[in-house]
């Protein structure tokens, strides 16, 4: 999940930095990541997990990380580790 | 009584507001404009010593900005576009033929340079890029336009057609923040100075849709929209009647705007959302203006 996760933040985050140098823990706000692109890579993730973020992840939080993301996603779709 | 549909009423009666048919699109009375034109003259007086550059834009503007502007992203539901004829005889004669029908005679209009301007300081940013890089001390802005939004409604306060003034401020992150803390302490004053009760409040913008809710969670998360909210049709629901708005380098890195040592500018907005004002005025001290409290007309009339 985690290296789904980075795949579709390379693709929809527009991040000036490549992701592969972030770690899980790296705030993505300070690495470039827009309030737009933020909602982008939310739809791509929905998209790909087959899943629907429920309002109270919609917030800055959620996406302030690739390790607060892929708890959220982990959280939705208990089934799909290895997606 | 709903109060929303009686100060209405109360308004149409009253002939301030003049009717058209079109939910939220009214005429004004003389009485209505004066009361707008002494509040802006009040603003100006708090405003007026800092040479803020004027600047009266139309209230469309090019249609190649505001797909730019990223406005479509955000808020499709309220733009407006100006569509036009564009055709042949023959296609005057079928559209005239659709008119006299009944039939939806809309369809073969075609799009125009034009769209009407969502919020005053939209044609603004990419003017002032234009000019090239602004001094350090960066650059003040004066704005009045007409503004279009596409919500029908019968809330006298949520009219499609309706006029914003606004200050805007392009500088440094520090300048631009400063400014928007010294018009949220002259907002609360000019409306303590015209007797109405508000209070100041996070705000985010009415972004479309699912997605929508993550960008107006994310504004609010960073405190960049703040409201000047008065009772005007509700107690419960109050009226925005002035926004404070900082855009960090949002549009500074959309318009290309930096500053003399090629930084990107950022930027802030602070709007007056004027038909609001007057409705907020008439629905406390009443329809009659001479009937308003003598501190309330020294204010606006001197």
């Amino acid at each position: 999940m985690n290296s789904t996760i980075r795949e579709l933040l390379a693709k929809h985050g527009g991040l000036p930095v490549a992701v592969e140098t972030l770690k899980d823990d790296s705030d993505l706000y300070e690495a470039g990541l827009s309030s737009f692109a933020s909602v982008q890579l939310m739809l791509a993730i929905e998209d790909r997990f087959d899943t629907e973020f429920p309002e109270n992840l919609l917030n800055r939080k959620t996406f302030a990380s690739i390790a607060a993301i892929t708890s959220a996603v982990a959280s939705l779709c208990p089934d799909q580790e290895d997606a | 009584m709903d109060m929303q549909t009686s100060l209405l009423d109360r308004l149409l009666t009253a002939g301030h507001l003049i009717e058209t048919g079109v939910d939220g699109l009214y005429g004004r009375s003389g009485a209505f404009e004066d009361v707008i034109a002494r509040f802006e003259g009040l603003v100006d007086r708090y405003g007026g010593g800092e040479n803020a550059e004027a600047i009266r834009f139309p209230p469309g503007m090019n249609r190649q900005y505001f797909e730019k502007s990223g406005y479509m992203k955000s808020f499709p539901q309220l733009a407006g576009t100006v569509h036009a004829f564009c055709g042949c005889d023959l296609d005057h004669m079928s559209l005239l033929k659709c008119m006299d029908e009944g039939e939806d005679w809309t369809g073969q209009q075609q799009a125009t340079d034009i769209v009407l301007t969502p919020a005053a300081c939209y044609p603004l940013y990419p003017t002032i890029a234009k000019r090239g890089p602004l001094p350090m001390a960066g650059g003040l802005y004066d704005l009045q336009s007409y503004c279009f939004r596409h919500e029908p409604s019968t809330d006298p306060a949520r009219q499609q057609l309706f006029r914003m003034r606004e200050y805007v401020r392009m500088g440094t992150e520090h300048d631009v923040t400063e400014f928007r803390q010294l018009w949220m302490d002259r907002g609360l004053a000019i409306m303590d100075e015209v007797g109405l009760d508000v209070e100041i409040d996070v705000a985010n913008d009415p972004f479309f849709g699912r997605a929508g809710k993550l960008m107006a969670n994310n504004q609010r998360d960073q405190n960049l929209k703040f409201e000047l909210l008065i009772p005007v049709t509700s107690t419960v629901n109050k009226t925005a009647c002035m926004s404070f708005n900082y855009h960090q380098d949002a549009f500074g890195t959309k318009w290309g705007l930096t500053l003399e040592d090629g930084s990107t500018a950022h930027t802030a907005c602070v709007g007056f959302g004027l038909e609001r004002i007057a409705l907020a005025l008439f629905a406390k001290h009443g329809l009659e203006t001479a009937e308003w409290p003598q501190d309330v007309r020294k204010a606006l009339w001197g």
